[in-house]
């Protein structure tokens, strides 16, 4: 390939005046002066600074950096609580078509009937899934998710009459957890974590009052362990009048196996992006949907796709858009939500089934067993010992601090080293309560064979490593580029393009 | 085993005694029997590729999309053409299928492209500093809201009229959760005219242009904002900004947005992305990712996600937001759609609609029956009034194959026979000719029917 060195330059660095890729269609109006059209008061001065490139250069130039980039469909990407799972290629397929990519959001509900029955599905079937009855498919994301499930919660206290003002998240919690309660108005206290990994009953017990408005927990918890407790949990929330609120990051663990409904949660979010295959994206778009119980539903965001039973026998029922929800908390965002994200989330249920999902659930936890059992080998565990000793569900959390005093090596070395493998790094450094913390989840679409080899991988690391640590502590060596200066990026932050004039 | 995972018969017996237990029943311990599910879900069988792929076909035919119809709708999102390079580039399953890049070696593609976005979202703003996205518009105008209550702890917020009716209940369901008064502040002839301000205003927020269409005298609604120390927040649409005074100039601090119109499809709603600029002062305080750029240890050139500690992964309970995963990949059609316009083709594209946008306005409203709501500049997009029940007009001239627009009543029933119409560079001029015959017609045959019922 010509010029290695132009693989860093930037779309504006491409940029020469004159070239365009651009042609617009006919100005088939009579035209009139832009003076008369738009006051030369409320006009800029000058266009925007946008590149100047033709098609060619464009295609070339992102095609280039793609190939800087890592991918789920190149290589094995363990990368705990984000559940890397394999992205179906037909969801791509059947999201572009007109009749779902070209609907104007404010179509009148009788010319989208297809696109509202699809979320009343997709509702009914995440219902089932979370063992809760009222779904609304509105949020954004995972952290929207969890501001409707606190927005929710304020909602159902004041109208009892109630005012509380703090939220309980155990110390593994993620930051989006803290970040959302404070964003919603009330104070975080943290839960201790006990022996087991397991929210501390006792701490729990003394800080649970009625000033607390709820408790956020995900079970499976950052550390891939079910909280056994959860009973006794569910008992001393509901106890002093909060809610409990799942996080659903780590559903992919137990859909058909239990539902957090079923084990006393009030509210529930999900990550379409992440047990119900949305592709990531480089950080997006996501879907965070939440299910409830009937005492939180009259709260939920407006609108709420409904299904309306025709009065007249033979017809067909009618899907419509139910704006007339007094109690709501109203909107969190604009229109009804991310549908293509939706339409590829039902066609993933569809595939799959009852006993897809199951099978799913079942596969990730034991893949996740599987990885952990070939880690615990002589020569690993040592290093990277887990870091609670308990059968795991779909991830697993090691410490690599025996590593970093043994072998001199720490976490973030081991990450860096394995991307010179081709692997993608675990999850690192959280969850907090973890020193050095290694989180992996394989999820179900890997093979025993990229498990083993992973397994293979870090053992070579640790052998490495023990020769010579100096070679983990400079990695990688292999990647587009080494080590960044991240402290220098935020020490003077450069965030845009420098034009020259 | 599913189409998606890969356990054979062999693999399990010998995964299980790997792990020392005698099935995978025995793995889930942990889960208190009573907690168990013990039934399949009801959800059916799972189905073949061709299956699924016909009821989701089959599901698309039951909607009307914009292939189906002359739609003028518009709204918050519009019918812009997207250019075939786009889908050619972000279903690369680099872009596609990565997780936020948390690992910049391996992410440089990803992070430069979110640089690259930032910079055109400055340029386009005239602000200096962009994030990397949000999740879209209406919700950008609480996230800014949220900026501006954490600067100030001021407890009232002053929001336009004509600020897009979902922007204003996004920002009261927050406000009320922040124990902030929301004030709306009336139109007047189209344009916002501002209450007095006090020093307990913590911002004010206004559209350009505004959800009827009109442009907005920015300069001067910053201006009042500044005289008592409020942010000045603007929702701006971004394409209509490559003719108008920016919002830097203006004086605007934090300005956001809805990025649907920058090369993203209409999805019924989304995913499409947010955009948020802000002035210097308040780089760090504002939420989600920002690429910066920085060097490697060999002193080559590279990207970085930075100041990460605002965001909620590091400062938890401090963060400047809980956002996490927002768009990326929205956002990287829209930096490739700003390079394909290009400097010069941002400008011709607006002016094209600006243009037929007039004409709409000039042979629509020379219709009997038909008057404008204000007669202020407007880009793509303008406001009517009916001299007739709006949805009898609206369901005539679908019977036409038209979408006429959207109607206001719902949004603003002091406009209770009002209709916006957008013209985005799709509408051509027989489009236009064809909208104004329905209407006129519809709107005829609807008076008709009035004055015979009396």
């Amino acid at each position: 390939m010509i010029a290695q060195a132009d693989d860093t330059l930037t779309i504006y660095e491409r940029s020469k005046a004159g070239r365009r890729a651009f042609l617009a269609p006919e100005t088939d109006v009579p035209e009139r002066p832009l003076d008369e059209l738009l006051p030369a008061q409320y006009r800029r001065a000058e266009p925007p600074r946008l590149p100047e490139v033709a098609e060619p250069e464009i295609v070339r130039h992102y095609n280039r950096l793609s190939k800087r980039n890592f991918d789920l469909d190149t290589g094995f990407y363990p990368l705990g609580s984000c559940t890397m799972k394999h992205n179906p290629k037909l969801h791509e397929r059947v999201a572009g078509l007109p009749g779902h990519a070209r609907v104007h959001p404010l179509q009148d509900p009788r010319y989208a009937q297809g696109a509202l029955e699809l979320m009343w599905r997709l509702q009914e079937a995440l219902g089932e899934v979370a063992g809760l009855p009222h779904v609304s498919l509105q949020p954004s994301a995972g952290s929207q998710g969890e501001l409707a499930g606190v927005l929710l919660t304020r909602a159902l206290h004041e109208d009892r009459g109630e005012r509380r003002t703090k939220v309980l998240t155990p110390d593994t919690a993620h930051g989006t957890n803290p970040a959302t309660v404070t964003m919603a108005g009330y104070e975080v206290v943290k839960v201790d974590i006990d022996a087991h990994g397991n929210v501390d009953l006792d701490d729990l017990r003394s800080k649970a009052n009625d000033d607390v408005a709820c408790l956020m927990l995900t079970n499976p918890s950052t550390l891939g362990l079910f909280e056994t407790g959860i009973e006794e949990i569910e008992r001393i929330v509901h106890g002093v009048g909060a809610t409990l609120y799942y996080d659903g990051a780590n559903l992919n663990a137990i859909m058909g196996i239990s539902r957090p409904g079923d084990m006393g949660f009030d509210i529930v979010h999900f990550n379409l992006h992440k047990s119900f295959t949305q592709p990531h994206g480089g950080g997006g778009p996501g879907a965070g949907p939440v299910a409830v119980s009937d005492q939180i539903e009259p709260f939920l965001p407006r609108p709420q796709v409904v299904r309306r039973e025709s009065t007249t026998n033979g017809k067909e029922p009618f899907y419509d858009l139910d704006y007339d929800r007094p109690k709501s908390i109203g909107r969190l965002r604009g229109f009804q939500g991310n549908y293509g994200v939706f339409v590829r989330s039902y066609a993933y249920i569809r595939s799959l089934g009852a006993a897809g999902l199951l099978d799913a659930s079942e596969t990730a936890v034991l893949n996740a067993n599987y990885l952990l059992a070939l880690l615990r080998r002589k020569g690993v565990a040592e290093y990277l010992p887990v870091a609670y000793d308990r059968l795991c569900m779909h991830e697993f959390v090691l410490s690599g601090e025996p590593m970093r005093r043994e072998l001199h090596i720490k976490t973030l070395d081991m990450a860096k080293r394995l991307l010179d493998h081709g692997v993608h790094p675990p999850t690192v450094y959280f969850p907090l309560v973890v020193e050095e913390a290694l989180m992996v989840e394989p999820t179900e679409t890997e093979t025993k064979e990229t498990l083993d080899r992973f397994a293979e991988i870090v053992a070579e690391i640790l052998e490495e490593a023990a020769e010579d640590p100096e070679i983990a502590r400079a990695a990688p060596y292999t990647t587009p580029v080494r080590r960044l200066d991240e402290a220098g990026a935020a020490r003077q932050p450069v965030v845009r393009q420098s034009m020259q004039v | 085993m599913t189409q998606y995972t890969s356990v054979t018969d062999a693999d399990l017996s010998e995964m299980l005694s790997t792990i020392g237990v005698g099935s995978v029943d025995e793995l889930f311990a942990d889960i208190p029997s009573g907690l168990r599910l013990n039934r399949p879900l009801s959800l059916g069988p799972g189905l073949s590729e061709q299956e699924v792929y016909e009821e989701l076909r089959a599901l698309a035919a039951r909607s009307t999309s914009a292939e189906d119809e002359v739609s003028f709708l518009g709204a918050g999102m519009y019918d812009h053409y997207t250019p075939a390079l786009i889908d050619s580039i972000i279903l690369r399953s680099e872009f596609l299928t990565p997780y936020t890049p948390y690992q910049p070696e391996i992410s440089q593609g990803g992070l430069q492209a979110m640089f690259e976005y930032q910079t055109a979202i400055s340029e386009l703003t005239g602000l200096p500093v962009s994030n990397a996205s949000v999740y879209e518009g209406p919700s950008a105008v609480a996230a800014a809201g949220y900026v501006a209550k954490n600067t100030n702890n001021r407890k009232r917020f002053v929001i336009s009229r004509g600020v897009h009716p979902h922007s204003r209940e996004c920002l009261r369901t927050l406000a009320h959760a922040w124990e902030m008064e929301v004030v709306e502040a009336p139109l007047r002839d189209g344009a916002t005219a501002l209450p007095e301000l006090d020093d307990g205003v913590s911002a004010v927020i206004v559209q350009q242009p505004n959800f009827l269409g009109a442009i907005e005298d920015l300069t001067a609604l910053a201006e009042a904002a500044k005289q008592t120390g409020a942010l000045t927040i603007a929702a701006c649409d971004p394409l209509p900004l490559a003719l108008l005074k920016t919002p830097g100039e203006c004086g605007v601090d934090i300005a956001v947005g809805e990025g649907q119109t920058l090369g993203n499809r209409l999805d019924f709603g989304g995913p499409s992305f947010g955009f948020f600029a802000a002035t210097e002062a308040l780089m760090r305080r504002m939420p989600g990712r920002i690429a910066g750029e920085t060097k490697d240890v060999d002193g080559k050139r590279g990207f970085v996600l930075t100041l990460q500690t605002r965001e909620q992964h590091i400062r938890r309970e401090k963060a400047t937001s809980n956002i996490c995963t927002a768009q990326a990949l929205n956002a990287l059609a829209g930096v490739i759609y700003l390079s394909w316009l290009g400097r010069s083709g941002i400008v011709e594209l607006v002016e094209l609609m600006l243009q037929r946008t007039a004409y709409a306005r000039d042979h629509l409203t020379a219709i009997d029956g038909i008057t404008q709501i204000h007669d202020r500049a407007v880009v793509r997009e303008f406001a009517i009034a009916v001299d007739a029940p709006v949805e009898r007009v609206i369901a005539r001239c679908r019977e036409q194959g038209i979408n006429p627009g959207y109607p206001l009543a719902r949004d603003y029933p002091e406009h209770s026979n009002g209709l916006l119409i957008a013209i985005t560079e799709r509408r051509t001029r027989a489009d236009i000719d064809r909208l104004a015959d329905a209407l006129g017609a519809a709107v005829a045959a609807e008076r008709q029917t009035v004055a015979a019922g009396t």
